[in-house]
């Protein structure tokens, strides 16, 4: 279907909803890169015009990827729920904003709302929101999650501990995973990137991260990220897993360049339940996502890489995920250039994901090679921090030595929870309160040579 | 007065990673000496990014070891297009294009592309050397083309020069993205049957070439291995396991001690 706006005297027509889309976003190199930004500034604001007086079920009709041949929109459409969206049915993509900002949307008609969302929905509305209104509407919502732990309560902020080493070094990772630990980091997850696919080497990482959570008694869980396949074939040789992680993308095809389908992931759902490793919950799938992936896969079939990324989002709650990392400025800066769509995309991704139900977190990040830096992801973080975000990473001084690129430290958390007043995730603070490597209030206790840093060497897994 | 400046009384776990670990606190922020340090490592990597290959000297150094060679761009124009638009990255200049056209005769085993990458410093510091450990491991009569110094390159830009020369195997050597603690790692691309199209699960390669990685020489002998493996089974990529890897592996974990970052 054919739009149009006519805006002081000039006409603007856009082929198709799917344009109105691309065109309305803010100017991403991501986009310009695909063919599909908007080639002004006012065909921009004439998109925006566009968008925000198309009613919301228009997205359940007019499908940007269509419905036959791509499982995304199949999965998108068959699920969406026509009485939770029954309260907004007869807006428009332009009074749905006012109402997320009103007093009306409330934290429990938020929650109550998000399964007759669609991603499409979500996306649009987004591009009509400054990122003051991304905070603010994000800040409403909330997503609760638990396996060994209570992740996103209001006014709590978890962090993934990432003790990544550039051999897969135990000693190494040992080390980080010390130093994050004494900082006070960890709650949402220890989770390692490994570089190596080998199985007996990812094998040996899950035995000692378990190793390591078991002998200290924290509330935590552990993950080992390689693909899914790996994951199942480590769990059924008995490897000590909690969460199985998966890289997800928003198209059928792009999940396919990930060796990732629908089926595939239903049964590694079934497999991490039936484990049943989780204590005071049952959420047990951690994925990853990040704008420009389906783009970088050649399968965006001209869809924005911002509304890409939110459909991505639609997979994902299939499978009540404990975390999910939108991981913003890693793919580089033929996706995001600079800070300005660094912060953007990662406000966007949290607010998106946050309506439609998800615990979202975000990989505060950049590469060498965008024009970014440390200032960037302070800013970034502060405002993830009073937007609501359920987790951010920790890494030993924000570098990770690994993957070569920068995200955010131990330090920032701390700083983090400091300005903001923020806690940890209840268990894991009682826990930091025990081991005496925090007060009761949660303030870094004096270092000594406490249990922790005693045990660590004792570990069976680093013993030659 | 005391020192503001709390420090972590486990830093004798540093040596077990280059990870910036056990380095204090001031309050909840870092100390100034890490900050400055990690402001500096920025700046290596960042300078590394921006600093154009100095051609000229590349060259000299390259023709004082006996290699011709030859200069390219790729369709973008300067760092910002390349950044933003790695589809030009991979196709030559038109003009540079018709002049190889012109200059390669009669085909040849294996075209040499350097290309600057994200890291001229790591082409700057680790090409000739690997060149050079190259050759002694190859046969004395491998006919090589010139050897294409290009610039604006991203890696898929070898397809398109080896399918001119008519070459074998091409092979590519090119500055990574740079880390913190790596502003100077060269990946090396090994192609069979180069042209424009290959895809990347059509290459085999060879990251983190550098002293305090994967040290020239060694990589030379991993190179040279999947050359000659290449060329018997007239392929590269995933049907072509890299089983020089026991040989060298030793090799490379060695040289990589827990270096201070």
């Amino acid at each position: 279907m054919r739009y149009s706006a006519t805006i002081a005297g000039q006409v603007f027509t856009f082929d198709d909803l799917k344009q109105v889309m691309a065109f309305a976003s803010p100017a991403r190199s991501g986009d310009y890169l695909a063919g599909v930004g908007a080639a002004t500034a006012q065909q921009r604001m004439a998109a925006r015009h566009v968008l925000a007086e198309t009613p919301l079920k228009q997205f359940l009709s007019e499908a940007l990827i269509p419905y036959e041949s791509d499982n995304i929109t199949r999965l998108i459409i068959d699920s969406h729920d026509a009485q939770a969206f029954a309260p907004v049915s007869h807006l428009t993509v332009g009074d749905f904003r006012n109402w997320l900002l009103s007093e009306q949307a409330t934290t429990e008609a938020l929650t109550a709302l998000a399964p007759g969302l669609t991603p499409e929905m979500v996306a649009a509305v987004s591009k009509l929101m400054r990122n003051q209104d991304l905070v603010s509407v994000a800040k409403k919502c909330s997503v609760v999650t638990r396996f060994r732990n209570t992740i996103g309560l209001p006014g709590h902020l978890s962090v993934r501990l990432q003790p990544n080493h550039p051999t897969d070094d135990l000693r190494g990772v040992a080390a980080s995973t010390l130093d994050g630990l004494l900082y006070g980091a960890g709650d949402a997850v220890i989770g390692l990137n490994p570089a190596s696919d080998s199985m007996p080497v990812l094998g040996r990482l899950l035995h000692m991260l378990d190793e390591v959570i078991q002998r200290f008694e924290i509330p935590t869980q552990s993950c080992v990220l390689t693909h899914v396949t790996n994951t199942l074939k480590l769990a059924e040789a008995g490897a000590p897993v909690d969460l199985v992680f998966q890289s997800i993308a928003g198209t059928e095809k792009a999940n396919l360049s990930f060796g990732v389908t629908l089926e595939l992931l239903d049964d590694a759902y079934a497999a991490a339940l039936a484990l049943k490793r989780g204590t005071v919950g049952d959420n047990v799938m951690y994925f990853e996502t990040g704008q420009g992936s389906a783009l970088s896969a050649n399968a965006n079939f001209g869809v924005d890489q911002q509304t890409c990324e939110v459909r991505a989002y639609a997979l994902a709650r299939r499978y009540k995920p404990l975390l999910i990392n939108t991981v913003v400025g890693f793919i580089g800066p033929e996706y995001l250039y600079d800070g300005k769509q660094i912060i953007r995309a990662g406000l966007e991704d949290h607010c998106c994901g946050k309506l439609l139900g998800l615990p979202l977190g975000c990989d505060i990040c950049y590469t060498n090679h965008a024009e970014a830096d440390q200032d960037d992801m302070d800013n970034l973080l502060v405002l993830l921090g009073t937007a609501g975000i359920n987790f951010i990473m920790g890494i030993p001084g924000a570098d990770d030595v690994m993957l070569n690129y920068q995200s955010t430290s131990f330090h920032d958390a701390l700083f983090l929870r400091q300005t903001l007043g923020l806690k940890r995730a209840p268990e894991f603070q009682a826990w930091l309160q025990r081991m005496q490597i925090t007060d009761a209030a949660g303030q870094l206790a004096p270092p000594s040579a406490n249990r922790l840093l005693a045990d660590m060497s004792g570990l069976t897994a680093l013993a030659p | 007065m005391s020192d503001p400046v709390t420090p972590n009384p486990w830093s004798q776990w540093r040596s077990a990673t280059p990870a910036r670990l056990a380095l204090g606190r001031a309050g909840a922020g870092m100390p100034t000496d890490e900050t400055l340090r990690f402001g500096w490592a920025h700046a290596m990597a960042r300078d590394a990014i921006h600093a154009a290959l100095d051609v000229d000297a590349l060259e000299a150094t390259l023709n004082a070891q006996q290699w011709g060679t030859m200069r390219a761009r790729s369709r973008a124009g300067d760092r910002t297009t390349y950044l933003r638009r790695p589809d030009l990255g991979r196709q030559l200049d038109p003009d540079d294009a018709e002049r190889m056209r012109n200059g390669a005769k009669g085909g040849c085993e294996v075209c040499l592309v350097i290309g600057d990458g994200l890291s001229s410093l790591a082409v700057a510091r680790h090409a000739a050397p690997l060149l050079a450990a190259l050759r002694s491991q190859l046969p004395a009569d491998t006919r090589f083309s010139p050897v294409v110094i290009a610039t604006q390159a991203r890696v898929a830009l070898a397809d398109e020069v080896g399918e001119l020369f008519g070459a074998a195997l091409s092979v590519m050597l090119i500055g990574e993205r740079p880390g913190l603690s790596s502003p100077d790692s060269l990946g090396i691309y090994l192609t069979h049957s180069p042209k424009r199209g290959r895809h990347d699960a059509e290459r085999n390669c060879i990251s983190n070439v550098r002293p305090e990685g994967l040290p020239c020489e060694a990589a030379a002998f991993k190179l040279a291995w999947l050359m000659r493996e290449a060329q018997q089974r007239g392929l590269t990529g995933v049907g072509l396991k890299d089983e020089s890897d026991l040989a060298v592996l030793g090799q490379s974990d060695a040289a990589r001690p827990g270096v201070a970052p």
